[in-house]
């Protein structure tokens, strides 16, 4: 039966996407033709809001997050005049695939760094970072995540960082204090080698260049140049860093969660089976909603040969360059990356401000995550190419099998990869 | 006209011939909703498919109007010829599903025709009940299932816990990428590719990484389909074997044929067009695997072991915006199917003669004339 589920949903998919390409053809001629055209249909700094009702699709986390957003629409709705609906994506990407093929976009929409380049480079998206009135305030290093050939196309919603997440009762129970945290790779393994139990790994996080990457960022390395235009993936640095993770699984001090009956870092410190996890700042509500009887506490990482390093990882507001009222969702968005408005999404949810303005208000409320917020300092972003996150998923196929791999190898086969998308 | 002319003559009187004009009229006329609805669901759509296959859409505007260049055979020859992360890809997909092929369909027609044979013994009791047992994974939705299998495969999940009773360690099966050849290999002392295998002339993936077998995330996904699939061709079976006269049955105790032989030299030949549906149907639906690896959340992994072409069109277009190519692989899998029901077909066609070979062997020949012409 299976068989004919399977014929059914790509029937259903075949259908889907005839039916956009049907609906597509009756809109008429879409008017592309190439990334001027895209410049012109733009928002120009003279353009009005003229009033279109805007549509904004959002890939939710959770209700907290959609009422959130709703809310913040709303408002805007009421100072500006123009009606704003805001849906939440089952499949963000998919959904977005969609309206771009079908001619009719969402006007305002989450986007994800990884999918920056392909929409930048089709001329989709509207670059409108400049008008923004808040445009110098955001980090910088977030902005280079959405800078396609030297243009920033979008505003940077908020952001998140990896810190190093330790249960407090396993680390006082092998005897640890606060003086015992971290701060060099050799402390590090020692750490995970005195939380290491029969029942307990010292370490976990997914075998991902999501997470590994945060080792290659403290030896000094990283997936690209600090400009983003060269691939540097087979450096001694980067050897370094997949070799120390290498030996940690080795000695059994690291395991993946998925070696733990987890199914992420969250899972793993929360049932107990790992002492300390690399999670970015989304494990706090999944630990209040899943785990709330587990204290644990967020440190920075340790810094490795090439001083301290974390990966940052954040979406932006993309708008779409044929959206009917661009002004209008330009405006939009400059009202959601405002200061105030990303501390009510702080506060409802969980994020962290894409704003540096907002630096030591979030550090004063949220005393227990200012590891995260510290690591924006230092944190690196992933490569901002189309096709990237193609190679990203086929280094982090290698990287699951690294336990027993050639860290060489799998080094240089990703070169080979980035540099081909990089070109 | 002229080609109706010749086809109207035989029909008796001359009355009807007047009324044959408003027939053919009412003959469009009945069959236009069909037509239109397929032109509209089937012919139309792959036509656009196939343009988007020589074309570099980009996923933005209407590639039929102006939004799309043609770029003849670039997107084949990414998933095809070109080195590259793509070619790869592609290969390492096509390398899991034909393992994946391989192992489903052999086994869900055996199991099935097991199955359906069992389930057709007029003394077995209750044969209602366990029909019904056996077609009930049919009918359970997909994702029900790949859920429910993720959880019984977990490391601690009950197959291993199961295997620990009789002292075996289990894997971590839906985590671990090592192919089972591999696996077996490695029980032989090699575990590395020798250097002969180490070219990657295919695809680009290597002789070794050809021969791994599929890996044992996927050999959780090869046991799912046998057990979800073999309760509807089991029907199909029941409906066949329901369909052989019992004196056939009878013929072959009297010509004193044992009960094994019966079913090789009688049952078995007879069944030959529901082995033709059977098997077609399971080759178009192995070569379509989707949903598993969609529902498994893993976009294919571990390590790429579970990717499949089909969901790797998915991916390609969805999520990597290189529509051409995604269309490019749908149409490669299209051939693919089309060939290998064709070299099914020719092996499974009729033979007309028994082979003079069998013809003269003492106890089976004779049988096998008589199974022949009995039909």
């Amino acid at each position: 039966m299976s068989r004919a589920r399977t014929t059914r949903r790509t029937a259903t998919i075949a259908l889907a996407a005839a039916t956009a390409l049907t609906l597509a053809a009756c809109g008429g001629g879409g008017g592309f033709d190439d990334e001027t055209d895209a410049g012109d249909n733009g928002a120009g700094d003279g353009a009005e809001d003229n009033g279109e009702a805007l549509t904004v699709l959002i890939g939710s986390s959770g209700d907290a997050e959609t009422q959130a957003v709703q809310a913040a629409a709303a408002a805007w709705s009421a100072e500006s005049g123009t009606e704003v609906e805001v849906v939440a994506a089952t499949d963000l990407p998919q959904e977005l695939s969609q309206g771009f093929a079908a001619d009719d976009p969402p006007d305002v929409f989450y986007l994800g760094a990884d999918n920056l380049a392909s929409y930048a480079s089709n001329g989709s998206l509207l670059p409108y970072v400049d008008q923004l009135e808040n445009a110098d305030d955001f980090y910088p290093v977030l902005l280079q995540s959405f800078t396609y050939e030297g243009t920033a196309y979008c505003a940077p919603k908020d952001f998140s960082t990896l810190g190093l997440v330790i249960n407090t009762d396993a680390w006082e129970a092998a005897g640890l204090t606060d003086d015992d945290i971290p701060t060099t790779w050799e402390e590090l393994s020692a750490v995970a080698q005195q939380l290491t139990t029969d029942t307990q790994v010292g370490l976990s996080f997914g075998a991902e260049w999501q997470r590994i990457g945060t080792f290659m960022a403290q030896a000094g390395g990283g997936l690209t140049n600090p400009e983003g235009n060269e691939a540097t993936v087979d450096t001694p640095e980067n050897l370094a860093a997949l070799e120390y993770v290498q030996q940690m699984l080795a000695d059994g001090t690291l395991a993946y969660p998925g070696d733990i009956n987890a199914g992420w870092g969250g899972e793993a410190l929360g049932l107990g089976a790992a002492a300390m996890v690399i999670e970015g700042n989304w494990i706090v509500g999944a630990m209040t909603n899943n785990y709330p009887d587990v204290s644990y506490r967020v440190v920075e990482l340790p810094a490795g040969p090439g001083g301290q390093g974390t990966l940052q990882f954040t979406n932006c507001w993309g708008v779409a360059a044929d959206g009917g009222n661009t002004a209008g969702a330009v405006d939009l968005v400059g009202f959601l990356t405002s200061s105030e408005q990303q501390m009510e999404f702080a506060a409802a949810f969980g994020v962290m401000p894409s704003v540096q303005s907002v630096n030591e208000e979030w550090t004063e409320q949220f005393p227990e995550q200012a590891a995260f917020l510290a690591g924006a300092d230092y944190a690196q972003g992933g490569p901002v190419a189309q096709g990237a996150a193609d190679v990203i998923s086929d280094f982090n196929s290698q990287l699951q099998g690294l336990k027993d791999a050639d860290p060489q190898a799998i080094l240089t086969a990703v070169q080979a990869n980035l540099e081909a998308v990089l070109g | 006209m002229s080609d109706d002319q010749p086809r109207r003559a035989p029909r008796p009187g001359g009355a009807r011939r007047s009324a044959s004009g408003g027939q053919a009229l009412s003959g469009w006329l009945f069959i236009t909703p069909v037509i239109v609805i397929l032109g509209v669901f089937l012919v139309i759509p792959i036509a656009m498919a196939a343009w988007v296959s020589v074309s570099d859409w980009n996923g933005r505007g209407n590639p039929f109007g102006g939004a799309a260049g043609f770029v003849g055979v670039d997107n084949y020859a990414a998933i095809l010829s070109d080195p590259g992360l793509q070619r790869q890809d592609f290969g390492t997909a096509l390398r899991n599903n034909v393992y994946y092929v391989m192992l489903v369909v052999p086994l869900q027609t055996i199991v099935s025709l097991t199955l359906a044979v069992l389930v057709n013994r007029r003394i077995l009791q209750a044969r209602g009940f366990f029909r019904t047992a056996f077609y009930f994974p049919s009918v359970t939705s997909t994702v029900a299932i790949t859920s429910l299998f993720l959880f019984l495969f977990t490391a601690s999940g009950a197959v291993n816990r199961l295997l620990a009773t009789i002292g075996v360690d289990g894997p971590n099966w839906t985590q671990d990428a090592r192919g089972v050849l591999h696996i077996l290999l490695a029980g032989l002392g090699v575990d590395s590719a020798p250097v002969a295998l180490q070219g990657s002339p295919l695809l680009g993936v290597s002789w070794w990484n050809w021969l791994a077998g599929p890996s044992l995330a996927m050999s959780v996904f090869i046991i799912m389909a046998i057990f979800t699939t073999s309760g509807t061709f089991m029907l199909l079976f029941i409906a066949a074997l329901q369909n052989i006269g019992g004196e056939v049955e009878e013929a072959g105790v009297m010509d004193g044929a044992s009960g094994w032989q019966r079913f090789r030299l009688i049952t078995v030949p007879m069944l030959r067009p529901t082995l033709f549906t059977v098997i077609t149907l399971g080759l178009i639906g192995t070569w379509q695997v989707f949903d598993q690896i969609y529902t498994a959340g893993e976009a294919g992994g571990p390590s790429k072991t579970t990717l499949t072409p089909a969901f790797l069109s998915y991916q390609t277009s969805f999520t990597g915006n290189r529509w051409g190519q995604g269309a490019a692989i749908a149409f490669v899998l299209f051939a693919i199917i089309v060939a290998m029901t064709a070299v099914q077909r020719w092996v499974l066609r009729e033979r007309d003669t028994v082979p003079r070979r069998k013809r003269f062997v003492l106890s089976d020949g004779t049988l096998a004339a008589d199974a022949q012409g009995g039909r």
